[in-house]
C-alpha cells in the first residue's frame, strides 16, 4: 500500500471526519489521519482548521507521527499563532529526550515556527541544544541561531547566541563546524559591517584545517566565507590559496567553482613575479575544462563565470580555445555561452580553426545561435586583423545563401569592419546594395544606409538608394531615421549638385514632420550647420572617423572585480552586481578584490584595475548592457552601439556644445537670419530640449559626425576648428547655452572639476618648431590630456602620433592622437586626447609624472608634465561611513601624514563643494569647539582609496589635513590636489 | 546566502494544456523569505521562453529567481530572492534527483506521490534552512527509511556517521568474503569536422568501486600517474599524464596535492572514486567516413565506411553507428557488408548495428531513401554522425592500475580486481550534407 491513497479521499465532510480520526484512541488510526491532513496539505487544501486537532498527536513517540505533526506545524503555525503556543511544551520537552534525533527535530523545527510570541520561549531549550553533547544536534541548533535571527535579530542578539555561534567555529566536529560557519555568514550578510566573522589568521586557520574534513557542502560555506577574508599580505595569501588549491580535485562542481573564487580573489594580492603566482595560473585551467563535462546547467553556470575570469585573466585559458567548440546536441544557453567565449579567446594562432568552426555555425537552423555566430566572424574580423580578409569573404558567403536573417547580420557586421579598416574592402559594396531590398531589421537597415552614406561617392546611385527609404520615412525606427538623416547629408557634402532636393526633402520630414526630438534636433543642427558654414560642416560632418576598439562588450573593471568577488552566485550568471537584483542589498558593501599587498617588491604598482596581459588587454569598455539573453532579446532596441568603446559623456558634450554654441552665435550675431529656417525662438526654452537629458544613448552628438558607435577622441576633432565660432553672444542664445550645460550636467559631469591652466610642456625651439602647451582634466569620469598645439615652424606639419612611458598610474592614450591636417604654419589647433588607466604601470617620480613622446612628420619630442593626482580620483570614490570608520581605524598610524593649507578663506561648506567637484566626497561633518571636522574619502582608479580628515576653523585660514591610505607615498600629491582644487 | 527557499518540484505534461494540468507535487520552503504562490509565475515563464526559443536555467520574476533543472517529466525548481550560490543549487538539485533515485529507483510524478511521507522526511534532512546537509543515500537510508513501522527501532537512532569526518561509511559492516572489484572506463570524445580534420578530442576517464570490505578499510590506489613517477623519480615502462582529476568525497584530496597519493576509506558498495580528463590527441578508434548525397524531390543516398583504427587483438562491442537522413524521407533501402542498418523514423536516424568490430577492420554500409516530389520547408539543421561502441580489456590513455592496497585493523586479506573497457563518450562526426 503506498501513501498515494491519501491523496483520493476528497469528499465534504472530509475536514470533520479527520477530525474524528485524529481524536481516536487507536495509534494508527491517528497515524493515518495525520497523513491524510498531510496529503491535504500537499495538495494546497487548507486544513488549517485541524490545528488544536494535530497539536494533540505531538506528544508521540512514533517518530515518523511526530515528524508529521512537526510539517503541518511549520506550515500553519503563521497562521494560528495562538494556539502555536500550545506546541511550546512539547518542544521544550523534545528538546531534552534522550534520542539525540528528536532533540535535533525539535530543535530543527522550532526555528522555522515563525511566530514571534514563542520565540522567546524556545531560547533556553535552543542554548542547551548548542552546548548538546550530540554534534547531530549541535550541527542543527547552529542553523537553528540563524532561522532565530531571522524572526527577531535583537532576541538573538541579547541571548548572547552569536558568541555561542562563534565558538562552535572550534567545535570538534566538521558538520558543526560548517554549518555554524553557513549560520554566521548568513547572519553577516544582513549585518555587513558587523565583523560579525572576524576573520583573522588564527580564525581562517581553522577554518583552513575544517575543510579538508567536513562534506561538500560544507567544504562550500567554508570557501565562501573565506572568500570574504582579505590576507593581511601575500605570503598569507599564498599559504591560503595553497590550501584551498586541493579543492579543486573534487567531483563536485560546486565546491571547485568556490575554489576558484577563494583563488581568483586572493591571486590578487601576489606578486606577478613570483613562481607560485604561475603555478597558480597553470593550476586554475584544467578544473574549468573539465566545469565543461558536468550537466547542461552547470555548464551554463560555469561558463558565464568563465566568460569573467577570461576578462579578468586571459592567460589561464587562452591554448583552450577547443573546449569551446559548440556541439551539436548542446542546449542553446550553453552554444550561446560557449560563442561568446570563443571571441574573447580569438588570437592570430587559433583564429583559422575559430572560423571554420563559426562558419559551420552559420548553418545550422537555430536563429539566435546562427545570428550570434555570423556576428561573431565579424568581431574576429575586428579583432585579428590578419584574418579580416578572410572574415569578410566569409560574410560575403554567407550573404551569397540570401538566408535572410543572416544576411541582415553579416550586413551590420560589415559596417563594423568598414569602420576599422577604412578603404579596404569597399569592393563589395556591390554585394551588399544587391541585398537592398531584403532587409527588414532596423539595425540591418541602418547598417546599410550608413555604409551607402559613408561611400556615397563611389555609388553611382548613392541618391537613388537613399531615396527610396525616404518614402517610408515617419514608418521607419528612430535608428533608421537618424540614420538616414545623417547619410543623405553626407550624401549631400559630397554630392551637392545633384542631391539637393533630397537633402531638403529629409530635413523637412526630421524637422517638420516628426514628433521624436532627438530627430528634429539634430535635423535643425544640420541644417543650421549646412546653412551657415557649409565648410563647417563638411569638417564636422565628414570628420575622420575614431578607431573602433577590438573587444566589445566587455565589463566594465569595477564591476568585473566585484563580480570576480562573487563567482558561483547568481551575480556572475547574470553579469549584475548584487545590488541589482536583491532586495534591500543597496546599502551592502560593493565587494571588492583585494589591493596587492605592501610587503613584496613588487609593492610599487598599485595596479589593481588590469592586471594580466597588458599587451591583450582592450583600451576601451562598454559598459554592461545586461545579460546576454536580454541582449538578444532587444536587438532592434539597443543603440547602435555594438563596436566602439564607451562614449565618454563629457567630451561629446563638450563638443554638442561648441558645435551648437558657435552654429547658435554665428547665427544669432548675424541679424540676417536665413530665411529658410524655421527656427523657433523658443528653441532654448522649448520643453523637447529637456527631453534629451534622460536619453543620452539616442543623442549620442557623435551620430553628429556621423558615426556609427561612440568613440573618445570624436571631442576633439569638435572642438578642433575653434576658428568658426564668433564670441558675440545674446540673451536667447546665452539662454541656449546654460541649458546645454544643464545637459551636460544631468549626466554627471563635475561642473566644479578642477582643471588647472595650461602650461607649456614643450617649447618650439625644443620640438622643431611644434609647441605644446596643455593640462589634464577630468570630465565626467574620463581623464583627458587637453593641449594645444602651435605650429611655429615653416613648413606644414602632420602624421602625429603619441606615445606614454610607463607609468605610476597605468595611464595611455584611449585613441590616437587626432590632429586636423593640414596642419599649417602659424595655426593653433586644440586636441583632446582621453586617456585610460589600462597602461603599463611603473613607480614614477614623483608619483605624478608622465613621460610622453609625441612624433610628426620631422622628428620625435619627448617631455615630461605632472598630472594632479585628484585626475584619478573616480565617482564612486564615496565610502560608506562604517567602512570609513572601519578603515581609518585599519590603517597603521605610520601611514597617516598632516600637511597644512595656507590661505584659505572658504569656510567649510564651500569646500566640501569644491572638493567634490573633483570626486572628493564628505562623508561625515562634526563641529568641535567651533571648528569644522571635515571626513572625506576619495579612491584613485587603481582603487586605492584615501581617507581624510580636513579640520577646518572659522577665521582661521590655515587648514590642517590628516591622509590615511594604505599607499601613503600618495599622500604628497593628494595634498597638493587639495591645494590646488581649494585655492583655484 | 545559499538556497534561500524552497524546492518545488512541478509536474508538466508534455504536451497539452499548461496552465490548468500544471500542479506543484511537493514543495519544501526551507526559509520562508518567498512566497510559495511565486511558483506559480514558473511556468508561464518557461513556456514564453520555449516559445521564444531562449530557454535558459535561471530565470526571475521579480524580486525571485527560479533555478531549475528537468528530470523525466518534472522540474525540480529551487527559488530565491538572495545572491544565492547558483552552482550550489544546481549540484543540490541534482543530488536530489540522486538521493529520490536510490530511494525510488525512479524519480516521477508516481514515486513521489506514493512516497510523500520519506519525501518530505528526506527534504528535512537533506537541506536545513536552505543549508545542504546530509546527502549520502546509503548513510540516509540507515535512518529513514520507506517502511517506517517495520524498521521503528534503527530509525529512532541517528548514525554517528552522519557527522563523522568519514561521513560517507558506518562502522561495522561485515563480509564473509572481503573483495574489491575496480572497473577502469574510459570514454573518448571525439569531434570531427566534415573535411575529416579532429577539431577536438579528449579521453574523460572513471575508476569505479564496488566495495564489498568489513569494517574501516585504509586503501590504497596506485596508477601509472606521470606525476607520481615525476615525483618519486621512478620511470619504468609507459605512464600516463592526467590533465585534471576529481575524487569522492573520500579521497584526501591534501595528500594528493602533496604526494599524489590516492588514499581513501571507501564508501561501502558502488560508487565512482575518481574521475580524470586527458588531453592527448587520440586517434578515432571508430573510424568514420561519410557521403550523403541528396537529390531534390527525389532521393537521398548514403554511403558510410567505418574502420577500426586499433589493435588487431581487440574487439569492439555493440557498435551502432546513427546516420541522421531528412525528415521527410521515405522507403528506405539498405546494403551493408556486415551488421545490419535499420530505419528509426521517429529519430530521422538510420542505426547500423555491428555486434562485433575487430580492430583493423573496414566495413561498409549503403542506404536509399526516397524524398517527396513537395518538399519539406523547413530548414534542417545538419546533425552529426554518431557512434556508440565498447572496447573491453583495453584502455586508450594505457592507465593501469598498478596496485591497490587494503588495510584493515583485523587485517583480513582482501582481493582486488580490475577490469578495463574503453567506450564511446560524445563521437560526432559531422557531415557534408
Amino acid at each position: 500500500m503506498t501513501d498515494s491513497k491519501y491523496f483520493t479521499t476528497t469528499k465534504k465532510g472530509e475536514i470533520f471526519e479527520l477530525k474524528a480520526e485524529l481524536n481516536s484512541d487507536k495509534k494508527e488510526k491517528k497515524k493515518e489521519a495525520v497523513k491524510k491532513v498531510i496529503a491535504s496539505m500537499t495538495v494546497g487544501k487548507d486544513v488549517s482548521a485541524l490545528f488544536p486537532d494535530v497539536v494533540n498527536c505531538m506528544q508521540t513517540d512514533n517518530l515518523e507521527l511526530k515528524k508529521l505533526v512537526y510539517l503541518y506545524l511549520m506550515n500553519y503555525a503563521k497562521s494560528q499563532p495562538d494556539m502555536a503556543i500550545m506546541a511550546v511544551n512539547t518542544f521544550v520537552k523534545d528538546c531534552e529526550d534522550p534520542n539525540p534525533l528528536i532533540r535535533a527535530l525539535a530543535v530543527r523545527t522550532m526555528g522555522c515556527i515563525r511566530v514571534d510570541k514563542i520565540t522567546e520561549y524556545l531560547c533556553e531549550p535552543l542554548r542547551k541544544c548548542l552546548k548538546d553533547e550530540d554534534p547531530y544536534v549541535r550541527k542543527t541548533a547552529a542553523v537553528c541561531v540563524a532561522k532565530l535571527h531571522d524572526i527577531n535579530a535583537q532576541l538573538v542578539e541579547d541571548q548572547g547566541f552569536l558568541d555561542t555561534l562563534k565558538d562552535l567555529i572550534s567545535d570538534s566536529n566538521p558538520m558543526v563546524v560548517a554549518n555554524a560557519v553557513a549560520a554566521l555568514s548568513e547572519i553577516a550578510e544582513s549585518h555587513p559591517n558587523s565583523n560579525l566573522l572576524d576573520l583573522n589568521p588564527q580564525s581562517i586557520n581553522k577554518l583552513l584545517t575544517a575543510l579538508n574534513e567536513c562534506t561538500e557542502w560544507g567544504q562550500i560555506f567554508i570557501l565562501d566565507c573565506l572568500a570574504n577574508y582579505t590576507p593581511r599580505d601575500d605570503r598569507e595569501s599564498q599559504s591560503i590559496c595553497e590550501r584551498v588549491t586541493p579543492r579543486l580535485s573534487h567531483a563536485n562542481s560546486a565546491v571547485v567553482l568556490s575554489a576558484v573564487k577563494v583563488l581568483m580573489k586572493f591571486m590578487e594580492m601576489l606578486p606577478k613575479d613570483l613562481d607560485y603566482y604561475g603555478t597558480l595560473l597553470k593550476k586554475l585551467a584544467p578544473p574549468l575544462v573539465t566545469l565543461l563535462s558536468a550537466e547542461p546547467e552547470l555548464q551554463y553556470v560555469a561558463l558565464r563565470n568563465i566568460n569573467l575570469i577570461v576578462q579578468k585573466r586571459p592567460e589561464i585559458l587562452k591554448h583552450e580555445m577547443k573546449v569551446f567548440f559548440v556541439k551539436y546536441n548542446d542546449p542553446i544557453y550553453v552554444k550561446l555561452e560557449k560563442l561568446d567565449i570563443m571571441i574573447r579567446l580569438a588570437s592570430q594562432a587559433n583564429i583559422a580553426q575559430v572560423l571554420a568552426e563559426l562558419k559551420e555555425y552559420a548553418t545550422e537552423v537555430d536563429v539566435d545561435f546562427v545570428r550570434k555566430a555570423v556576428r561573431a566572424i565579424g568581431r574576429c574580423a575586428i579583432k585579428v586583423e590578419q584574418s579580416a580578409e578572410r572574415c569578410v569573404s566569409t560574410l560575403l558567403d554567407l550573404i551569397q545563401t540570401k538566408v535572410n536573417y543572416v544576411v541582415q547580420e553579416a550586413i551590420v557586421v560589415i559596417k563594423d569592419i568598414f569602420r576599422k579598416y577604412p578603404n579596404k574592402y569597399e569592393s563589395v559594396i556591390a554585394t551588399l546594395c544587391e541585398n537592398l531590398d531584403s532587409l527588414d531589421e532596423p539595425e540591418a537597415r541602418a547598417a546599410m544606409i550608413w555604409i551607402v552614406g559613408e561611400y556615397a561617392e563611389r555609388i553611382d546611385n548613392a541618391d537613388e538608394l537613399l531615396e527610396s527609404f525616404l518614402e517610408g520615412f515617419h514608418d521607419e525606427s528612430t535608428q533608421v531615421q537618424l540614420q538616414l538623416l545623417t547619410a543623405i547629408v553626407k550624401l549631400f557634402l559630397k554630392k551637392p549638385t545633384e542631391t539637393q532636393e533630397l537633402v531638403q526633402q529629409v530635413l523637412s520630414l526630421a524637422t517638420q514632420d516628426s514628433d521624436n526630438p532627438d530627430l528634429r534636433d539634430r535635423g535643425y543642427i544640420y541644417w543650421r550647420l549646412l546653412s551657415t558654414d557649409p565648410v563647417a560642416a563638411k569638417e564636422v560632418v565628414l570628420a575622420e572617423k575614431p578607431l573602433i576598439s577590438e573587444e566589445t562588450d566587455l565589463i566594465e573593471p569595477t564591476l568585473l572585480e566585484e563580480l570576480i568577488c562573487h563567482i558561483g552566485t547568481l551575480a556572475s550568471v547574470y553579469h549584475k552586481p548584487p545590488s541589482a537584483f536583491v532586495e534591500g542589498s543597496r546599502g551592502v558593501q560593493h565587494k571588492r578584490l583585494p589591493a596587492r599587498a605592501g610587503s613584496g617588491e613588487s609593492a610599487e604598482s598599485p595596479d589593481t584595475v588590469s592586471t594580466g596581459g597588458v599587451s591583450e588587454a582592450p583600451p576601451a569598455v562598454i559598459p554592461s548592457q545586461g545579460d546576454l539573453l536580454g541582449d538578444l532579446l532587444n536587438l532592434d532596441l539597443t543603440p547602435p552601439t555594438t563596436t566602439g568603446p564607451p562614449p565618454p559623456t563629457s567630451s561629446m558634450q563638450m563638443g554638442a556644445m561648441d558645435l551648437l554654441g558657435g552654429g547658435l552665435d554665428s547665427l544669432m550675431g548675424d541679424d540676417s537670419e536665413p530665411s529658410h529656417i524655421p527656427l523657433r525662438t523658443d528653441t532654448p526654452q522649448s520643453p523637447q530640449l529637456h527631453h534629451h537629458s534622460p536619453s543620452p544613448p539616442d543623442y549620442s552628438p557623435t551620430e553628429l559626425g556621423g558615426d556609427i558607435g561612440g568613440s573618445p577622441a570624436m571631442g576633439a576633432s569638435f572642438g578642433a576648428p575653434p576658428a568658426v565660432m564668433p564670441g558675440s553672444f545674446n540673451a536667447p542664445v546665452s539662454g541656449g547655452l546654460s541649458d546645454l550645460f544643464d545637459l551636460g550636467g544631468g549626466v554627471g559631469m563635475p561642473m566644479g572639476a578642477y582643471v588647472p591652466p595650461k602650461t607649456v610642456w614643450l617649447p618650439a625651439m625644443k620640438a622643431k618648431g611644434l609647441e605644446i602647451s596643455g593640462t589634464f582634466a577630468r570630465r565626467s569620469g574620463v581623464v583627458q590630456m587637453e593641449m594645444t598645439l602651435t605650429n611655429k615652424a615653416m613648413s606644414v606639419m602632420g602624421d602625429f602620433a603619441i606615445q606614454f612611458n610607463r607609468n605610476s598610474f597605468g595611464l595611455a592614450p584611449a585613441g590616437p592622437l587626432q590632429v586636423l591636417t593640414p596642419f599649417t604654419p602659424n595655426q593653433s589647433i586644440e586636441v583632446t586626447l582621453p586617456l585610460n588607466t589600462v597602461g603599463p604601470v611603473m613607480k614614477m617620480e614623483p608619483l605624478n609624472n608622465l613621460q610622453v613622446a609625441v612624433k610628426n612628420n620631422i622628428d620625435v619630442f619627448y617631455f615630461s608634465c605632472q598630472y594632479p593626482i585628484s585626475m584619478l580620483f573616480v565617482e564612486d570614490g564615496k565610502m560608506e561611513r562604517q567602512v570609513f570608520l572601519a578603515t581609518w581605524k585599519d590603517i597603521p598610524n605610520d601611514n597617516e601624514s598632516q600637511f597644512q593649507i595656507k590661505d584659505c578663506h572658504l569656510n567649510s561648506d564651500a569646500a566640501s563643494n569644491k572638493l567634490q567637484g573633483s570626486n572628493i566626497f564628505t562623508i561625515a561633518k562634526r563641529t568641535v569647539d567651533g571648528q569644522d571636522m571635515l571626513y572625506q574619502s576619495m579612491k584613485l582608479t587603481n582603487g586605492i582609496w584615501i581617507l581624510a580628515e580636513l579640520k577646518v576653523q572659522a577665521g582661521n585660514p590655515n587648514y590642517t589635513i590628516s591622509l590615511k591610505c594604505r599607499a601613503p607615498e600618495v599622500a604628497q600629491s593628494v595634498f597638493q590636489s587639495y591645494e590646488a582644487v581649494l585655492k583655484n | 546566502s545559499y538556497l534561500s527557499t524552497a524546492v518545488g518540484q512541478l509536474s508538466a505534461p508534455q504536451h497539452g494544456d499548461v496552465s490548468l494540468l500544471v500542479q506543484v507535487l511537493i514543495c519544501r520552503n526551507y526559509k520562508g523569505d518567498v512566497d510559495m504562490v511565486e511558483i506559480d509565475h514558473f511556468l508561464p515563464l518557461l513556456m514564453q521562453q520555449e516559445e521564444e526559443g531562449l530557454i535558459c536555467p535561471v530565470m526571475s520574476h521579480g524580486n525571485v529567481h527560479f533555478l531549475w533543472i528537468k528530470h523525466n517529466n518534472l522540474y525540480l525548481v529551487a527559488t530565491t530572492n538572495k545572491n544565492s550560490n547558483a552552482s550550489l543549487v544546481y549540484s543540490f538539485l541534482y543530488k536530489l534527483v540522486e538521493v529520490f533515485t536510490e530511494y525510488f529507483k525512479e524519480l516521477e510524478e508516481e514515486s513521489i506521490q506514493d512516497n510523500f511521507v520519506v519525501v518530505y522526511e528526506l527534504l528535512d534532512e537533506l537541506m536545513d534552512f536552505g543549508f545542504p546537509q546530509t546527502t549520502d543515500s546509503k548513510i540516509l537510508q540507515e535512518y529513514i527509511t520507506q517502511e517506517g513501522a517495520k524498521l521503528e527501532v534503527a530509525k529512532s537512532k541517528v548514525p554517528t556517521t552522519v557527522t563523522n569526518a568519514v561521513s560517507w561509511r558506518s562502522e561495522g559492516i561485515k563480509y564473509k568474503k572481503n573483495e574489491v572489484f575496480i572497473d577502469v572506463i574510459e570514454s573518448i570524445n571525439v569531434l570531427v569536422n566534415a573535411n575529416g580534420s579532429v577539431m577536438s578530442s579528449d579521453i574523460v576517464g572513471s575508476i569505479k568501486l564496488k566495495t564489498m570490505l568489513s569494517g574501516m578499510p585504509e586503501l590504497r590506489l596506485g596508477l601509472n600517474d606521470r606525476v607520481l613517477f615525476a615525483l618519486t623519480g621512478r620511470d619504468k615502462g609507459k605512464t600516463v599524464a592526467m590533465e585534471d582529476v576529481k575524487f569522492h568525497q573520500c579521497v584526501r584530496l591534501s595528500r594528493f596535492e602533496s604526494d599524489r597519493t590516492i588514499s581513501f576509506i571507501p564508501p561501502d558498495g558502488e560508487s565512482e572514486l575518481m574521475s580524470y580528463r586527458i588531453n592527448t590527441h587520440v586517434k578515432p578508434l571508430i573510424w568514420i567516413e561519410s557521403v550523403i548525397e541528396k537529390f531534390s524531390h527525389s532521393r537521398v543516398e548514403i554511403m558510410v565506411k567505418a574502420k577500426g583504427q586499433f589493435k588487431k587483438q581487440s574487439v569492439a562491442n555493440n557498435v551502432e553507428v546513427r546516420v541522421p537522413v531528412p525528415s521527410d524521407a521515405d522507403s528506405p533501402k539498405f546494403k551493408t557488408s556486415t551488421g545490419h542498418a535499420k530505419y528509426v523514423p521517429e529519430k530521422n536516424l538510420v542505426v547500423w548495428t555491428i555486434k562485433s568490430f575487430p580492430g583493423g577492420k573496414e566495413y561498409l554500409m549503403r542506404a536509399h531513401f526516397g524524398l517527396p516530389s513537395v518538399e519539406n520547408d523547413e530548414m534542417e539543421g545538419k546533425p552529426p554522425i554518431t557512434v556508440n561502441f565498447e572496447i573491453p580489456y583495453f584502455t586508450v590513455s594505457g592507465i593501469q592500475v598498478r596496485y591497490m592496497k587494503i588495510i584493515e585493523k583485523s587485517g583480513y586479506q582482501a582481493l582486488p580486481w580490475v577490469r578495463y573497457i574503453t567506450q564511446s563518450g560524445d563521437y560526432q562526426l559531422r557531415t557534408n550534407a
